[in-house]
């Protein structure tokens, strides 16, 4: 169990705005994902729990010992850690061969036991053959399981990853994802992955923590962030939503309805809690939620007409962009039904509404 | 016309030694510069510069006032190894390694600055010791480059002559070294001896600046 509190500033230079990171989370078992921005402080706080930098106040605390303490004056040396870093490019020692590159992690222990270790990390990893290539000679996959095996050798208690996934085209992306998956499975331990791919999240994430400008915005579950994002800022840091300006024009707790109205047209949705009349919010709603139709006649009860402006076609679905800044997401199969529509309709579920 | 051979041989002893404690100095001088953030490093950066832009006779000079024979690290040094410092082959060693010292910091830091800084945190998240991290990541990748550096040190050590001459002097058989002895060479009139050792020693300084070159080419590939 990691538990952090971080504090740290970098001043403002000439070319550069003020920075300040201020941070506290708690990461147990399992995955958790560090998202935000660039420049969000996401590798800073790696690098402070890995001991490359260190914070200005605040403590780091893994499995209850003390890595870092501003208080007391602790500071453990990076190699008194024992958290396995992978780094975004590897950072695989390039003039040495594979199996150098375990043994240079396993140096701390007796001759027989890192010799055995490393050749059972070489097994399970499936690098025997390639273990006496050089970096350079190994190819993207290799380099992953090398990279990684080479963080897992020294057994560390938490494992951190920085944007391990960037710049990988989709096959080397997708082989990684299982690696990662698998290495949850079979060594249990701790981790920590800082990214700003969405999917990534999703993909590998147990708990994700957003940040944006050295700050948590929010902590969760990525489906329950999905959900529910916290406020506009979150919404728009995951890109996943509709934002629609709206006005709220009737509350009505007893019967659980409100109504919105949004673009001159009445929208009914769930009681918000609160909220006031006359409040002038945003309306969250994800894509895949919207109903397109095709318009006949006057629209329907939480329907809105609208201007198709653009249709993009993706592989299993399309993206309907309409004007208002609605997007609509349905599967390739209905739109190829709906494709010759002459005037559309957007549907908003009544129970799918939230506001921020 | 016999060739006294004595010049050229100093000349390399002085060399050999003054670029091998040079490395030690210069090495850990780079080493410093390139990794730590410490008060008054610029005042360090800048005097490790100095010699090479002071006048050699200006060095020569406050060299002879700090170890003078009646200086006190001078007596220091006679009291340690029983002979004054000045006017000996060590102290063209001492000469030679004010340029040595500075060229080295020059190259080794910039070599240590260009490798990936990810590879010596990998290092030390791996469990390596400072020490570790210096002898098994950044030397290793920067081996070339330190070694071109070394070659050229030699080099300049092979031909130094103004601090040489000022605080080792000009002694035949004890201090003459190859520079010395074609400046001797020439103020004494002797045209044929001058010239023989400078084809020497410009042979030798292209043969040795021609490997340095192919070692450097290949450290950038």
């Amino acid at each position: 169990m990691l538990e952090l509190r971080v504090r740290k500033r970098f001043a403002g230079r000439p070319d550069s705005a003020p920075f300040s990171l201020e941070l506290e989370f708690r990461a147990g078992a399992g995955v958790t994902v560090l998202f935000g921005p660039s420049g969000a402080g996401k590798t800073l706080t790696l690098d402070s729990i890995a001991g490359f930098t260190a914070p200005e106040e605040g403590r780091i605390l893994l499995d209850d010992e003390i890595l870092f303490d501003a208080a007391s004056g602790v500071n453990l040396p990076a190699r008194a850690r024992h958290c396995g870093y992978v780094f975004q490019n590897y950072a695989l020692f390039p003039h040495m061969t594979l199996r150098q590159n375990l043994a240079f992690a396993a140096e701390r222990r007796p001759r027989l036991e890192r010799h055995r270790k490393v050749n059972e990390m070489l097994e399970r990893f499936h690098l025997t053959d390639a273990a006496g290539r050089r970096p350079h000679e190994l190819s993207g996959g290799q380099k992953q399981r090398c990279s990684i095996a080479r963080a897992l050798i020294g057994a560390p208690r938490l494992l951190l990853l920085d944007e391990p996934a960037r710049g990988l085209d989709a096959p080397l992306r997708a082989e990684f994802y299982g690696l990662l998956r698998q290495v949850r499975t079979e060594f249990q331990i701790p981790t920590v992955l800082v990214t700003h791919d969405l999917e990534e999240c999703f993909e590998l994430g147990d708990e994700m923590l957003i940040l944006r400008e050295g700050r948590l915005v929010q902590s969760g579950a990525p489906r329950a962030i999905a959900e529910r994002p916290a406020n506009v800022e979150v919404a728009r840091l995951l890109g996943i939503f509709n934002l629609l300006p709206a006005d709220i024009v009737e509350l009505n707790p007893q019967l659980n309805v409100s109504r919105l109205r949004m673009g001159g047209f009445d929208l009914a949705g769930p009681y918000f809690p609160g909220r006031f009349r006359g409040d002038h919010v945003w309306l969250c709603v994800r894509p895949d939620q919207l109903a397109a139709t095709v318009r006949n006649g006057a629209p329907g009860a939480n329907q809105v007409p609208a201007q198709l402006l653009r249709v993009v076609e993706m592989p299993q679905s399309a993206r309907l962009e309409f004007a208002g800044e609605m997007r609509v997401e349905m599967p390739r199969a209905e739109y190829e039904r709906q494709k010759q529509n002459k005037e559309w309709l957007v549907g908003f579920p009544q129970g799918a509404l939230r506001v921020l | 016309m016999a060739v006294d051979w004595f010049p050229l041989w100093l000349s390399l002893k002085v060399a050999l030694i003054a670029t091998a404690l040079s490395l030690v100095i210069g090495l850990w001088l780079a080493y410093l510069l390139a990794h730590r953030r410490f008060r008054g490093m610029e005042v360090l950066d800048a005097a490790t510069a100095l010699p090479l832009v002071l006048p050699p006779t200006v060095l020569g000079y406050y060299l002879l006032v700090l170890f003078g024979r009646q200086a006190a690290l001078g007596r220091l040094y006679e009291w340690l190894t029983g002979s004054p410092l000045v006017f000996t082959w060590q102290a063209a060693v001492l000469a030679a390694m004010f340029h040595a010292v500075p060229l080295l910091v020059i190259f080794a830091r910039a070599a240590f600055e260009s490798v990936d800084r990810n590879y010596e945190r990998a290092a030390r998240n791996l469990g390596a010791s400072n020490w570790r991290v210096f002898w098994r990541v950044t030397l290793p990748l920067t081996r070339r480059s330190i070694l071109a550096a070394a070659i050229l040190a030699f080099a300049r050590s092979l031909g130094d002559f103004g601090i040489t001459i000022m605080i080792a002097g000009n002694i035949p058989g004890r201090t003459q070294t190859m520079a010395v002895a074609i400046y001797d060479a020439v103020e004494s009139g002797n045209g044929a001896l001058a010239r023989t050792l400078v084809v020497i020693i410009s042979v030798l300084a292209v043969v040795i600046l021609s490997v340095a070159n192919r070692l450097v080419a290949r450290q950038a590939t």
